[in-house]
């Protein structure tokens, strides 16, 4: 309450500290960035005057390459936008082809699709809100939810063999259904993940210091946010309950209960806490998805664009013809302009196609909503001091790999 | 409230400007309309201060290059939210490679201000009344603009790799 008085008054008092603007360089390689990026800062003393951001240091020009890849071949590059929930990338990716191409896909991938995602975005948001803790400087409550996260990533090893940028499904599904040792380990997860959160909430929520810390740092109003195009947990720590998967359902979200989490004043603190909250509803998506996951295929009836089983290839000859024309990439794709978009770990992620019958997109834009909510870390920043700038940039989960595409 | 449908939100639009709605269409559900490029700000403004359609919402911008379509090779594509009544919008407006300029919206929507840095950085769109454009993720003394068609992603003079058995042409 004090602090947050303090902080207010500090970032609008308008009597200088000791009148000399020293410049600092934050970045592009600082441990706090968590990522590659610089800022500016013009400070007096140690309240941040003005800042100016420049990006773009991992620029892999992804919209380019996308322009040559058949569309098989861009779903390891959605992997690196993002790269703390990759999966969540993966299938918007593959939910924006079978939009295009009209296809049907079965329940039980829907299903599958959903465990995953949300899996996908509790491990994301144990990133990001550790490594607030981290900012914060409490060391400890960055390694507890790291014995979670692993066993996150080794039931994505579990569906895919990869762990961090896991390409994971195909077009119309996955490449097989969840294996035993699947099922084994997402139980175990879903019974003593709850309680591991609990005790890494329990460090942090209600811990004095934290608070202190992150109430009224870098705060942005709901109308503002807005303004910006924000989206995602940032948005919603602002007040304002916009998300994707309640307001657009894609992949059969409407099937399930879940509360969307708003905070109040739009801080560091409510950001946190948004996602905290987010993971436990993630949990309870989970839990009805595993008890609902309903008997079926984990593919889609796609022979033009899903691979067939290798026994197939060897053994019959159409089988045969399919699998060359998928891996030359030279199924037919049909001309169409098609924007679809899903609650990625950080706000609405988008995928703009147009395709024009070719082997390749013609054109394809990723809304990226880290590129567009960073924009406003400047006005955010606008007279705190540089720890907060630092808390700020941790808790708005700045993605280097998303920002730069 | 009743739901607005695409045809109703069209009808509405074409009532304020008549002219200016240059062609329309409904690609998986999402309305479509191709606006005169000089009219693209008024438009989408009005949109946002609507009150039945309160557009409030820039979703993305988005740059396109169609070298083949000669006196509109460039197009601009806004993607608008409603959220009040749930529908999204797409908006295009055509630009001639002699002056590939438009409206900056950034006095509508804030947000606007790096999407339009990125359609410049990659496509050359010359943003009128932008406060602030320059590249944003190229670096800052590259010449020319590499998502336009012109430039190939791979090198087309290079003889040391044969392409054909991969589906690439490299002639």
């Amino acid at each position: 309450m004090s602090e947050l008085k303090t902080k207010e008054a500090f970032a609008q008092s308008t009597e200088t500290i000791d009148g000399n603007i020293a410049t600092i360089n934050f970045g592009p390689t600082h441990p706090s960035t968590h990522g590659i990026f610089q800022n500016v800062l013009k400070v007096d003393g140690e309240k941040i005057i003005s800042s100016e951001q420049t990006v773009g240091y991992i620029h892999r020009a992804f919209e380019k390459l996308s322009e040559r890849r058949p569309y098989n071949q861009i779903t390891p590059i959605t992997d690196r936008l993002n790269y703390c929930s990759s999966p969540i990338n993966n299938m918007g990716w593959e939910m924006t082809v079978e939009k295009l191409i009209g296809a049907e896909i079965p329940k039980r991938v829907q299903y599958m699709r959903v465990i995953i995602m949300e899996l996908a975005r509790i491990a994301d948001h144990l990133i990001c809100n550790s490594v607030i803790g981290v900012d914060a400087g409490a060391l400890t409550s960055f390694f507890y939810p790291f014995t979670e996260r692993e066993k996150i990533y080794e039931l994505y090893e579990e569906i895919c063999g990869a762990r961090l940028t896991t390409n994971i499904g195909r077009i119309g599904g996955f490449e097989r259904d969840f294996t035993p040792a699947f099922h084994t380990k997402l139980q175990s997860f879903l019974k003593t993940f709850p309680k591991a959160f609990e005790e890494f909430d329990s460090m942090l929520a209600r811990n004095r210091i934290f608070m202190d810390r992150t109430k009224g740092a870098g705060p942005i109003s709901a109308e503002r946010a807005l303004a910006y195009s924000f989206s995602g947990p940032n948005l919603r720590a602002t007040g304002v309950d916009y998300d994707v998967r309640a307001m657009h359902p894609y992949s059969s979200y409407e099937d399930f209960d879940f509360i969307i989490p708003v905070g109040v004043n739009g801080d560091t603190y409510d950001r946190f806490m948004v996602r905290q909250e987010e993971i436990r509803q993630s949990v309870r998506i989970i839990e009805q998805a595993y008890k609902n996951l309903p008997e079926g295929s984990y593919k889609a009836d796609l022979p033009d664009f899903y691979l067939p089983e290798k026994a197939d290839v060897y053994n019959n000859m159409e089988a045969l013809i399919y699998h060359f024309k998928i891996v030359m990439g030279e199924t037919e794709i049909p001309p169409g302009e098609v924007y679809h978009s899903v609650e990625g770990g950080n706000g609405e992620l988008g995928f703009y196609l147009i395709s024009d019958g070719g082997r390749t997109p013609y054109r394809l834009q990723f809304r990226r909503p880290c590129f567009i909510y960073y924009q406003a870390y400047p006005e955010m920043i606008s007279g705190m001091s540089i720890s907060d700038a630092v808390l700020t940039l941790s808790s708005m989960n700045v993605i280097a790999g998303e920002l730069d595409a | 409230m009743e739901k607005l449908n695409n045809e109703a939100i069209l009808n509405l639009i074409q009532g304020a400007f008549p002219n200016d709605v240059l062609f329309h269409e409904e690609p998986y559900g999402l309305l479509t309309m191709e606006v005169t490029a000089a009219k693209g700000h008024e438009i989408i403004e009005w949109l946002k201060n609507h009150e039945t359609l309160s557009v409030n919402y820039l979703t993305n911008i988005a740059a396109v290059h169609y070298p083949e379509e000669a006196g509109r090779e460039f197009t601009v594509v806004y993607q608008l939210h409603s959220w009040k009544n749930l529908f999204r919008l797409r908006i295009k407006c055509y630009l001639p490679k002699e002056n590939v300029s438009i409206a900056s919206l950034v006095d509508i929507f804030p947000g606007a201000n790096w999407m339009e840095r990125e359609s410049y950085d990659f496509f050359g769109v010359e943003f009128i009344g932008h406060p602030d454009l320059r590249r944003i993720l190229n670096e800052d003394s590259m010449d020319y603009f590499p998502m336009r068609k012109e430039y190939a992603l791979e090198d087309d003079t290079r003889e040391d790799k044969d392409d054909r058995y991969f589906g690439r042409n490299n002639q």
